[in-house]
C-alpha cells in the first residue's frame, strides 16, 4: 500500500478534494518503502524494512491555515482528516505572510526512479554487504558500515487545479575500515538512483587502502596549508553553504550573503572565478524532482556563476515584499569542476595535505560563515606531487566562502554523499591554498 | 481556546510548506491513556507468536508518541504542529541474533505477521554472525507502572496561552531594541508500554518541555550582526518549568534558573546583552582560566564525557557514523587511567527528577539507576546494555537502551551522565575573586570534537572577561580548544551542590538509520586552569 502509482494517487487525492469545503484545500500523499543492514566488526548488527504512507491536507479560510494528517484510507477517515484540518484552520491565527495556492503547472517528468533500485531484496542487500566484509577481512580490516535503499513517492493536489506527481528510488552506503592495531582507519561513502552503478567491494577497497595507508600517521604543525579536498570533504564543508542561499536573511542582514550597508550580495564577486555552483533537476548525474509542493516547475537556477552570486532563493512571500520573481531553492546542487583526476591534482601539488573525510562539522560564526571540524579516515602529506606520508587528523577553523576564493584548481566532479545528512550532490576534488588547521587531534 | 479546541489541533502552519506527516489519534482521546489491559492482551500476542516461530527472547514496545511544537517570530506565529505516532515494535533473539520488525497496524493478523518477520531476519542475520547474543540476567517485573513526577501536563495547557507567552516574549526584545526574535516551545510526551518474554510488563508515561529564544541585533552603520540564545535548559518536566519560582533562582553576576525558568527575565536581560555583544572586545588569543557556568559546561561533559563512555561506541559498532573512543578497554582494566583531577566524579544517573534521562525502566525493561563512571578521576565504569554487560562482567545491565520509536530498534543510548558538584562549600563568587586571567561563559554555541573524543571546540552564547578578580565586561569571538583529558585534569574547582544544575538536549544523535534522544548533564559551576582559547573572528 506504500506505493502508488500516479493513476491511483491522482484518483485518491480528486476523492479527498471532493470532501472539503474551505477556501483553499491542498491534499498530499507520501510513501516510503526501504530497507537497511548496519555492520560492524565484520559481522552484521541490526536490519530492518519500514513501510509508510500518509495523507495530509491543508485547509485554508482567509489567511488562516492547518494541517492536519492521517494514515488510514477508509472513507470514515479521509472525511474525517479534511473535517479536521478544516476545524483547525477556522481556529488559526491569521498569518499576515500567507500567499494564495498556485494552480496547474506544466512540469516535465523526472528521472528519479530506477526500477531495479526499487527491486532491491533483504537477499540483495545482505549480499552487498557480504562483498564488503569480504574485502575487508581479506585486508585483515574490521568494517563497520551502512546500506540503505528508499522507494518513495509523492503526490500534491490542490483545489485551484495543481496536481504533481513524482517517485524516487535511491541507494546509499558507507562503511569505515579500521585495523586491529586501531592505528589506521579509511572511509568511502556512495549514493544512487541506480543501484547497478554500487560498487560495495570497490567502495571497501578504496576504503581499504586508506586504513593501511593512514597507519602510524606522524604529527604536523597545525597552521595555513594547500589541501586536496576529496569530493566527500568538500561535500560536506560545502553542505553547511548552499544551506544560506537565501535572500531573506540575508536582505535582513543576518547572514554571509548579507551585503555591509544593507541588501544582499547578488551581483557581488564573492568567490574564485573557477566557481559556478547550480541547481539542475534533469542533470543525468543527479536527477531531483521537477517541481516543489509550492507549485512550482524546477529547473535550472546559478547561484554562483564564475564566483559571483547570481541567484538567490526567494519564498512567494518575500519576492513579492521585493518586487522580485520567487525563486524556490531546488534540492540538488552541483558545482562545476575540471578535467584533472586525483592522481593529477596530487601530481600537481608542491606540499599540501590530502584531505579523505571532514567530520562534525559546525558553525562558529554566521557572518563569516566560519565552520569547525576535523579530518579523518586518511589524511596524507603531499610533497613534489607524491604523497610522502600520513598525517594526524587536525581541527579546521575555515570559511567554505573563504575557501572558494582560494580555489587553486578543480578536479572532475563525483557524485558524492554527505556524511552528516546523506543528501546526494555531484562535487569536484579541490584543490584550496591557505586552508586553516588550529590544532592536533589524537583521534584515528 | 477551549481545551476541546487545543484537542482538535493537529498542526496549524502559517509557512509554506507541510508539517512533518503523522498519524492522528482520534482527537477525543488524545489525553486518555490507552486501555493496559489491551496493551498487554496486544503484547502477549505478539510475544506468543515470536516464541511460536522460533524466538529464544522476545520483547515488545508498544509507544504512543506525542509532540507539539509552537514557534513564533516577531509579531507572528510562525509554525504550530502536533504530532502523534503509534505502532508496536518486536524484537527477538533467534538462533542468537537479534531480530527487529515493527508495525502501526495493531490487528491481530498484522502483529502475527511481524513478529514472523523479526524472527526471519534474526535468522538469516544470524548466519553471517561472529558471536551470539548473550544477554544479562534479568527477572521479570510483572505488571509495573512509572510516571513523571510533573506537576502540569503541557499538553494539556491551551495553545493560546503557549502562543500568548512566546509573543510576549517577543514583545519584550523588539520594545527593547531588538531588530529579530524567534521564540519556541517544544513539548514531548512518550507513553510506552514494555512486555518481554521474562514477565515484565512495564507501563511509562514520560514528559519533556524545551522553551528557547533567539535574539538577533543588527549594528547597521557596520553590518555586524550578534544574536543570543535563551538560557533555559531542555526538562524532563512539564509546562511548571515555565511557572518562576524564586526559590529555584540563583544570584549571580545575574539571575540563573535551576528547575523553574523566567523566560520574560531572560529575554529582557538577553536583549540588553546581545547590544553589548555588539560592541564587545575581541578576544585576544592565549591561555586563559575558565570558569564554566552549567549552561556551558553540559555541552562539554556531553561530547567529552558521555559519548566516550558508551560502550557501543568504545567496542566500535559506531566506527561508521559516531565514532569510536579513546577510553578504550585497556584504560578500564588498568584501574588507573587518570581521566581527570581527583575532584572529577561522573555518575550515570537515571533517575534525576526533572532531568530528561529519568525513566523508572529502559526500553529492554531494566530497572534504572546510578553507577559511577569516573571516580576520583578515574575512570571505573562505561554505559551499558543486557547484550553488553557481560563484556565489563556485569551481573546486570545497566539500563541504558533507548529507542525513539516504536519503530525504532532500540540500543545503547546515554544516560544523565552528571559531574558531581563539589564536596566542600564554594560559591561561583570566590572563583572569580581567586582568577587573576579568566573567562567566564554561559550557554551553548558552538561545539565540535573528533570522532574518538580526543579534540574539541567549544564556545558560548556569553564570555565575560575576568582580570585580578573583577568582571570587567563581555568578550566576543572566544572559543575553547582543548584535549579532553588534560581538560579534565585541570579541572581545579567545582562550586559546591548550591549551584548544580541541569543542563540538556532534546536530540543527541547517533546510530544508522538515525535515532534522536535526550538527555540531560547535571553539574555545578567548574573552573578549568590555562585552557587554550582562540579568536574565530574572520572577514568576507
Amino acid at each position: 500500500m506504500a506505493l502508488l502509482n500516479k493513476e491511483d494517487a491522482q484518483a485518491l487525492l480528486k476523492k479527498v478534494l471532493a470532501f472539503a469545503t474551505a477556501d483553499e484545500t491542498e491534499v498530499s500523499l507520501s510513501g516510503v518503502e526501504g530497507g537497511n543492514i548496519r555492520y560492524a566488526r565484520n559481522s552484521v548488527s541490526t536490519a530492518g524494512d519500514t513501510s509508510t504512507l500518509t495523507l495530509a491536507v491543508r485547509s485554508v479560510y482567509g489567511k488562516k491555515s492547518a494541517v492536519a494528517s492521517i494514515n488510514e484510507f477508509d472513507d470514515v477517515s479521509l472525511k474525517k482528516v479534511v473535517k479536521r484540518a478544516e476545524e483547525l484552520a477556522q481556529l488559526a491565527p491569521e498569518n499576515s505572510e500567507y500567499m494564495p495556492m498556485r494552480g496547474a503547472i506544466d512540469y516535465k517528468e523526472s528521472k528519479t526512479f530506477v526500477a531495479s533500485t526499487a527491486a532491491i531484496t533483504p537477499d540483495t542487500r545482505a549480499e552487498a554487504v557480504l562483498k564488503s566484509i569480504k574485502v575487508t577481512k581479506e585486508n585483515k580490516l574490521e568494517a563497520a558500515g551502512f546500506i540503505e535503499k528508499k522507494t518513495t513517492f509523492t503526490a500534491v493536489m490542490n483545489s485551484k487545479g495543481f496536481f504533481g506527481f513524482n517517485k524516487g528510488t535511491d541507494v546509499i552506503f558507507s562503511v569505515t575500515t579500521r585495523n586491529q592495531e586501531g592505528t589506521g582507519s579509511g572511509y568511502a561513502a556512495r549514493g544512487f538512483n541506480d543501484v547497478s552503478k554500487l560498487d560495495t567491494a570497490g567502495a571497501t577497497k578504496i576504503a581499504a587502502q586508506k586504513a593501511n595507508g593512514s597507519a602510524n600517521a606522524k604529527a604536523i604543525e597545525p597552521g595555513k596549508y594547500t589541501v586536496i579536498l576529496e569530493p566527500v570533504a568538500a561535500t560536506y564543508m560545502l553542505e553547511n553553504m548552499f544551506r544560506g542561499l537565501d535572500a531573506r536573511s540575508a536582505d535582513e542582514g543576518r547572514s554571509f550573503m548579507s551585503k555591509p550597508g544593507g541588501g544582499n550580495r547578488i551581483g557581488e564577486q564573492l568567490m574564485d572565478e573557477k566557481v559556478n555552483i547550480y541547481s539542475d533537476p534533469f542533470h543525468p548525474d543527479l536527477p531531483d524532482n521537477t517541481w516543489n509542493s509550492e507549485g512550482f516547475a524546477l529547473d535550472r537556477v546559478n547561484w554562483i556563476e564564475k564566483g559571483m552570486v547570481k541567484n538567490l532563493s526567494y519564498s512567494q512571500f518575500w519576492a513579492q515584499k521585493k518586487n522580485v520573481a520567487a525563486g524556490p531553492f531546488a534540492s540538488n546542487i552541483i558545482m562545476d569542476g575540471g578535467t584533472a583526476t586525483l592522481e593529477e591534482l596530487i601530481k600537481g601539488t608542491e606540499r599540501g595535505i590530502l584531505v579523505s573525510k571532514l567530520w562534525y562539522i559546525r558553525l562558529v560564526d554566521a557572518q563569516s560563515l566560519l565552520l569547525t571540524g576535523l579530518t579523518r579516515d586518511g589524511t596524507f602529506y603531499i610533497e613534489n606531487g607524491q604523497i610522502k606520508y600520513p598525517i594526524k587528523n587536525m581541527r579546521f577553523n575555515e570559511s567554505p566562502v573563504i575557501m572558494l576564493n582560494n580555489v587553486d584548481a578543480l578536479g572532475k566532479v563525483e557524485r558524492s554523499i554527505s556524511v552528516e545528512s546523506n543528501r546526494s550532490y555531484l562535487i569536484p576534488p579541490m584543490r584550496i591554498r591557505d586552508f586553516t588547521f588550529t590544532s592536533l587531534s589524537d583521534a584515528v | 481556546m477551549k481545551r476541546r479546541d487545543f484537542l482538535y489541533l493537529g498542526g496549524i502552519t502559517a509557512g509554506a510548506g507541510l508539517l512533518k506527516p503523522a498519524r492522528l489519534f482520534a482527537a477525543e482521546e488524545f489525553l486518555m491513556p490507552a486501555d493496559l489491559a489491551l496493551k498487554k492482551r496486544l503484547a502477549d500476542l505478539a510475544l506468543n507468536a515470536a516464541t511460536s516461530k522460533g524466538a529464544t527472547y522476545a520483547d515488545v514496545r508498544i509507544g504512543r508518541y506525542l509532540s507539539q511544537s509552537v514557534n513564533t517570530r516577531e509579531k507572528r506565529v510562525q509554525n504550530i504542529s502536533n504530532t502523534e505516532t503509534n505502532g508496536m515494535g518486536i524484537r527477538v533473539i533467534a538462533n542468537g541474533s537479534w531480530g527487529f520488525a515493527s508495525t502501526d497496524d495493531l490487528t491481530t493478523d498484522a502483529i502475527a505477521r511481524t513478529a514472523d518477520l523479526a524472527v526471519q531476519i534474526a535468522k538469516f542475520n544470524a548466519k553471517l554472525l561472529e558471536e551470539q547474543v548473550q544477554l544479562a540476567p534479568q527477572k521479570g517485573y510483572g505488571n509495573v507502572s512509572w510516571k513523571a513526577p510533573i506537576l502540569k501536563n503541557a499538553f494539556e495547557v491551551s495553545l493560546k496561552e503557549k502562543v500568548d507567552l512566546l509573543l510576549h516574549v517577543n514583545d519584550i526584545a523588539l520594545q527593547n531594541g531588538a531588530n529579530f526574535i524567534n521564540s519556541s516551545i517544544s513539548c514531548v510526551n512518550e507513553q510506552k508500554y514494555f512486555a518481554s518474554t521474562e514477565g515484565s510488563y512495564i507501563d511509562q508515561d514520560v514528559h519533556r518541555i524545551w522553551p528557547t529564544f533567539t535574539v538577533t541585533k543588527i549594528d547597521a552603520a557596520s553590518g555586524k550582526f550578534q544574536t543570543r540564545n535563551a538560557l533555559s535548559a531542555p526538562m524532563g518536566m512539564g509546562y511548571e518549568y515555565l511557572i518562576p519560582d524564586k526559590k529555584e533562582e540563583l544570584d549571580g553576576i545575574f539571575t540563573l534558573y535551576k528547575k523553574r525558568y523566567d523566560i520574560l527575565e531572560d529575554v529582557r536581560l538577553a536583549t540588553k546583552q546581545v547590544s553589548e555583544k555588539l560592541s564587545a572586545k575581541p578576544v585576544e588569543p592565549g591561555k586563559y582560566d575558565l570558569i564554566l557556568d552549567p549552561s556551558n559546561l553540559f555541552l562539554t561533559i556531553h561530547e567529552s564525557v558521555g559519548h566516550p563512555t558508551e560502550l557501543d561506541r568504545v567496542l566500535g559498532y559506531e566506527a561508521n557514523y559516531a565514532g569510536t573512543s579513546f577510553l578504550t578497554l585497556d584504560k578500564w582494566k588498568s584501574g588507573n587511567f587518570k581521566f581527570g583531577s581527583d575532584l572529577v566524579n561522573f555518575v550515570g544517573d537515571k533517575t534525576q527528577v526533572g532531568s530528561l534521562g529519568a525513566v523508572g525502566y529502559d526500553d529492554e525493561g531494566v530497572q534504572c539507576g546510578k553507577w559511577d563512571i569516573i571516580k576520583d578521576g578515574v575512570l571505573v565504569n562505561y554505559q551499558a546494555t543486557r547484550d553488553q554487560a557481560h563484556i565489563l562482567g556485569l551481573k546486570a545491565s545497566q539500563g541504558c537502551s533507548y529507542a525513539d520509536s516504536w519503530k525504532s530498534f532500540q540500543f545503547q543510548r546515554m544516560p544523565n551522565v552528571s559531574l558531581q558538584p563539589g564536596k566542600s562549600a564554594l560559591k561561583v563568587a570566590d572563583m572569580i575573586k581567586n582568577t587573576e586571567k579568566g573567562i567566564y561563559m554561559f550557554g551553548r554555541n558552538s561545539y565540535s570534537i573528533d570522532q574518538q573524543r580526543y579534540n574539541f571546540q567549544f564556545s558560548a552564547q556569553l564570555a565575560f572577561e575576568i582580570k585580578n578578580g573583577q568582571i570587567v565586561g563581555l568578550l566576543k569571538d572566544a572559543a575553547y580548544q582543548a584535549n579532553t583529558q588534560e581538560f579534565w585534569n585541570s579541572c581545579v574547582a567545582i562550586a559546591d551542590e548550591s549551584d548544580y544544575r541541569y543542563g540538556g538536549t532534546f536530540s543527541d544523535g547517533k546510530g544508522q538509520p538515525g535515532q534522536v534522544s535526550a538527555v540531560s548533564h547535571g553539574c555545578a559551576t567548574s573552573k578549568f586552569k590555562g585552557v587554550n582559547v582562540i579568536n574565530t573572528g574572520r572577514k568576507l
